[in-house]
């Protein structure tokens, strides 16, 4: 829509009210994770000078880098995971016309209507049966089997070109092969899409670490940030929130970096869905 | 996995062997779902109709009395009562906003796309962090709220240890947090309008308005529609924003129905009586989804 200039005003006005609103508290997390205790009392909005000891008090506190690279393992972990199955599942429903591909199809999708915590206290009592408590299996297998993951990319190996998948055939290209080095090239950016998403729906879980880990050998950082808040009674805030910062600031980078991607992935889940 | 169907003329692949290839390439998906979806889906059942030894182990058939002792319980329906204001707070307000930050960042501006990151960045955020953010904030006597009621004279407001404001805090958290999941579906919603829809009707003489009530809305009804119905699901699952900020408390006024199950399995070991609401939570999203899928069908029709 073309607008005239006095619109344009405006919208930029609203824009930049909406955008310090929503930024706010994020920005004001930086803020106090540099200010001194003293001068979050009073209620400061900007601090003096800018003190880094937060950060390496939050450091202290709680290993949280320690607890990054568990994050980082367990999210490309699943991330990967999700990718061969979930590619693995869609080439065969989309270029093996086996009886009954519908059928399983239905039924993956179907399970999209089951919210992950009416499964969770089995998968829990699974997890513990099998001994992997504080195991970095016991944090990720669960996650593997993502049906929104073969409902994305059965959409798109439906767009393309049957002839291809024939011609390959014709000449000896195995499945297998035919998938690895056509059906994936032509997917990256749906494979990118999905990997984006699982990435950060695993780095953010927060109830499932909270069950499955006891120490801090296998500890995510969300549940790092649970633990800085239940350190102390006297909670030091701007150490608090130095750590905040420290789990915030990789996965902003990150989604900033790949919210093309992610973008992608989203509407085509939900414009048919 | 070995190469299947290497070499092989397209006449060998008869109906048997397409299905065993077939399955073959499924089965990775098929055992990770029959693992960690479908048994334990029939185990949540299965528990709910029975009391539960400290380890998990089912001691007792009871029959429906899970379920019978769930809706007779205050506690419970406390939870559930809480869950749905929750919903109500949550879903209306969290999709109004982040549609009119769609709206307004829609325009071909310059720098539109700096805007349009800020209004995503949310969804960056982790239930944790964005939780320990708000806790902060909440703070009764140095979190930044107060300041502000302080400086414009206003008694400071208790948000997380009064019944009465509790949940609506906890909402005001899970709002902000789901803005940037909804703006980026409903941004892709109406930049998927044709143009030249609103170059017509401007040509008729419609104004901003009118391009937006008579275009914009209808246009992109269904895509709203999924939003309204996903946030409504992910609402019922809401449990991080909780365990950081009140634990259930002030007198169980944000006890949600995800942390009371996670309370009695995990807390108290009932796990029968978890199970029982594991089950009313999976009946509450499946009627949701199913209502999704029904007005999905019409949306068909008029496209």
């Amino acid at each position: 829509m073309r607008i005239s200039l006095y619109q344009k005003g405006l919208f930029y006005f609203l824009l930049i009210a909406a955008s310090v609103l929503m930024f706010f508290p994020i920005v004001y997390a930086v803020l106090a994770s540099l200010m001194t205790s003293e001068e979050i009392m009073t209620g400061k909005l900007f601090p003096a000078s800018f003190r880094f000891d937060n950060f390496t008090l939050a450091l202290k506190s709680v290993p949280l880098m320690k607890f990054m690279l568990n994050s980082l393992i367990i999210s490309l972990t699943v991330m990967l995971g999700q990718i061969i199955v979930c590619c693995l599942a869609a080439y065969a429903i989309v270029f093996i016309p086996f009886k009954g591909r519908n059928f399983i199809f239905f039924l993956l999708i179907s399970t999209m209507m089951i919210p992950w915590e009416a499964t969770m206290i089995p998968n829990y009592l699974t997890i513990v049966g099998l001994n992997w408590v504080n195991t970095y299996q016991g944090l990720s297998l669960p996650f593997f089997a993502l049906a929104f993951g073969v409902f994305l990319l059965r959409q798109h190996f439906l767009t393309l070109p049957h002839e291809l998948h024939e011609s390959a055939q014709l000449e000896g290209c195995g499945r297998l092969r035919y998938l690895v080095s056509f059906v994936i090239p032509l997917s990256m950016p749906m494979l990118s899409a999905l990997g984006v998403y699982g990435f950060l729906t695993t780095w953010n879980m927060y109830l499932w670490p909270l069950l499955t880990t006891t120490n801090n050998n296998v500890r995510t950082v969300q549940i790092g940030l649970k633990m800085m808040q239940a350190q102390e009674t006297n909670t030091n805030w701007p150490v608090v929130m130095a750590g905040v910062v420290i789990v915030l600031v990789p996965t902003l980078l990150f989604l900033f970096l790949s919210l093309k991607q992610l973008r992608r992935g989203l509407m085509s889940g939900a414009l048919k869905g | 996995m070995s190469p299947i169907g290497k070499d092989l003329p397209r006449n060998k692949d008869s109906g048997l062997r397409l299905l065993t290839v077939g399955l073959l390439y499924l089965s990775p998906m098929l055992i990770f779902m029959l693992v960690f979806t479908f048994y334990p889906m029939l185990k949540t059942l299965y528990y709910s109709f029975y009391t539960t030894n400290a380890h998990g182990i089912p001691v007792l058939f009871v029959g429906l009395d899970n379920y019978i002792q769930l809706f007779q319980s205050d506690s419970f329906l406390t939870s559930l009562r809480g869950t749905f204001l929750y919903v109500l707070y949550t879903v209306p307000l969290g999709v109004a906003i982040a549609f009119f930050l769609a709206i307004i960042s829609s325009e071909r501006l310059r720098g539109i796309q700096f805007f349009r990151v800020i209004f995503s960045s949310t969804i960056g955020v982790s239930v944790a962090a964005g939780s320990m953010i708000f806790l902060f904030l909440f703070h009764p006597s140095i979190g930044f709220l107060n300041h502000v009621l302080d400086w414009i004279g206003l008694a400071p407001i208790h948000w997380l240890t009064n019944p009465k404001w509790a949940l609506i805090s906890v909402a005001a958290t899970s709002v902000w947090m789901g803005i940037g999941f909804n703006y980026i579906i409903l941004l892709g919603g109406i930049q998927g309008i044709p143009e030249d829809m609103y170059e017509s009707a401007k040509i008729d003489g419609a104004g901003y308005w009118v391009r937006l009530f008579r275009i914009t809305l209808p246009m992109v009804s269904p895509t709203l529609f999924f939003v309204i119905i996903v946030t409504v699901i992910h609402s019922f699952q809401s449990f991080g924003q909780i365990d950081i900020l009140t634990k259930g408390g002030p007198a169980e006024s944000t006890n949600l129905i995800v942390y009371s199950i996670y309370q009695n399995a995990f807390i108290h070991y009932k796990f029968g009586i978890a199970s029982a609401q594991a089950i009313i939570l999976f009946l509450i999203v499946l009627i949701a989804t199913i209502i999704q899928f029904k007005v999905g069908e019409k949306k068909v029709h008029y496209q």
